[in-house]
């Protein structure tokens, strides 16, 4: 039997269904509970060696990289893998890769200062977007349509406390049609389902309330969100893509993704899945045949 | 089969069997998310405020 475990920060619907299924392969995983551990680098956790998987579901990304930093410094094996989660957490490393394997992606710049942002801001046009470098569900993206109001939001995000919001990523605003934008799920390169989101709001995270339909998996999407997913180094992802007139971009790539609302619009069993992939991954690192 | 009333609202909440340590339920009358805090009594509180570096 293979053994499992899953870090968790909270069991939501999401990994609520992941336990299911996986028992339902006949597994029971170990719930790692991230807000317990207390962790000693230079000592490996006798239980956490006899796992053959390791699927990160934490909540807090900060709290997820560092225990794959851990796993993958004691070779656990774990979904997704600490290069995967460590250029998907950060929306300039997802940058930086796609732009070497050639993904469309929208025009982005990062800049250290708000005078070399509005600099930035100013060659790529208004409205422009400005958003935090590591950050989800919408939160901190402002949407700027004149170089007073991305004035005022550089000067405010320096003085927030936080470094982190001190490196600013723009990038150019892309209109969507029918204010609608696709979130594709990729497991190991392919696209097994996609939906719509719609919102009357730019920001459309269902996160934040947008309305959800099902959008059909053309060869385009595969193809973009199978070179996408290799040149992030492939896992279980949940891919933001736009509509353009010149064909797809890609926005950004999730490495813990939600799904709960996907699975009735798609039909897709989303958590099996995930598992499947899991257990193919343990079976055949056990194998010997590495990823 | 059992219910526990909801911190916020005080609607009685039916907690399935399999109900795990650490589950966020929403309730069903006013939809605050609860966290299952304990199992053994079963304890709800509700669930913890977003933190900066929580998502996807
Ligand atoms: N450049 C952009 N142009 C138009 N809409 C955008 C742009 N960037 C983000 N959005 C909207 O905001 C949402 C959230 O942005 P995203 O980059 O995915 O950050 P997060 O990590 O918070 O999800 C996107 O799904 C999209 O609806
Ligand atoms: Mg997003
Ligand atoms: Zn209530």
């Amino acid at each position: 039997m293979t053994r499992v475990a899953m870090v968790i920060t909270r069991v939501r619907a999401e990994e609520k269904m992941l336990l299911e299924v996986f028992r339902q392969r006949g597994t029971d995983p170990e719930l790692i509970r991230d807000e317990e551990l207390v962790i000693n680098p230079s000592v490996i956790d006798p239980r956490w060696d006899e796992f053959d998987i390791v699927l990160q579901r934490s909540l807090s990304t900060s709290r997820g990289l560092y225990l794959l930093e851990l796993f993958d410094a004691w070779g656990v094996p774990t979904v997704n893998s600490l290069r995967t989660a460590s250029i998907c957490s950060d929306k300039f490393k997802t940058s930086l890769a796609l732009a070497k394997a050639g993904v469309p992606q929208p025009e982005v710049r990062i800049a250290f200062t708000p005078q070399s942002a509005l600099e930035a801001v100013t060659e790529l046009g208004y409205p422009a977007v400005l958003k935090p470098m590591i950050g989800s569900w919408g939160r901190l993206l402002a949407k700027v349509s004149d170089a007073d109001a991305a004035e005022a939001v550089l000067e405010h995000r320096q003085t927030l406390g936080n470094y982190p919001y001190h490196v600013h990523f723009v990038q150019s605003y892309v209109e969507k049609p029918r204010g609608r934008d696709i979130r594709a799920f990729v497991v190991a390169g392919e696209t097994i389902c996609a939906i719509y989101r719609s919102s009357s709001h730019w920001v459309t995270n269902t996160a934040r309330g947008a309305s959800v339909e099902q959008c059909p998996v053309t060869a385009e999407l595969q193809d973009l969100c199978r070179r996408a997913s290799e040149a992030v180094g492939g896992g279980v992802l949940a891919m933001d893509v736009f509509e353009t007139e010149g064909g797809f971009v890609l926005n950004e790539i999730n490495h813990t993704m939600e799904f709960r609302n996907s699975i009735e619009p798609t039909g897709v069993d989303i958590a099996g899945r995930i598992v499947d992939y899991a257990l193919a991954l343990a079976a055949q690192l056990e194998r010997g045949e590495g990823e | 089969m059992s219910e526990i009333a909801c911190v916020e609202c005080g609607a009685e909440i039916r907690l399935d069997e399999d109900v795990i340590q650490n589950e966020i339920l929403p309730c069903p009358d006013c939809g605050v998310e609860l966290e299952v805090m304990s199992l053994d009594p079963v304890q709800l509180a509700l669930a913890p405020e977003v933190e900066e570096d929580w998502g996807e």
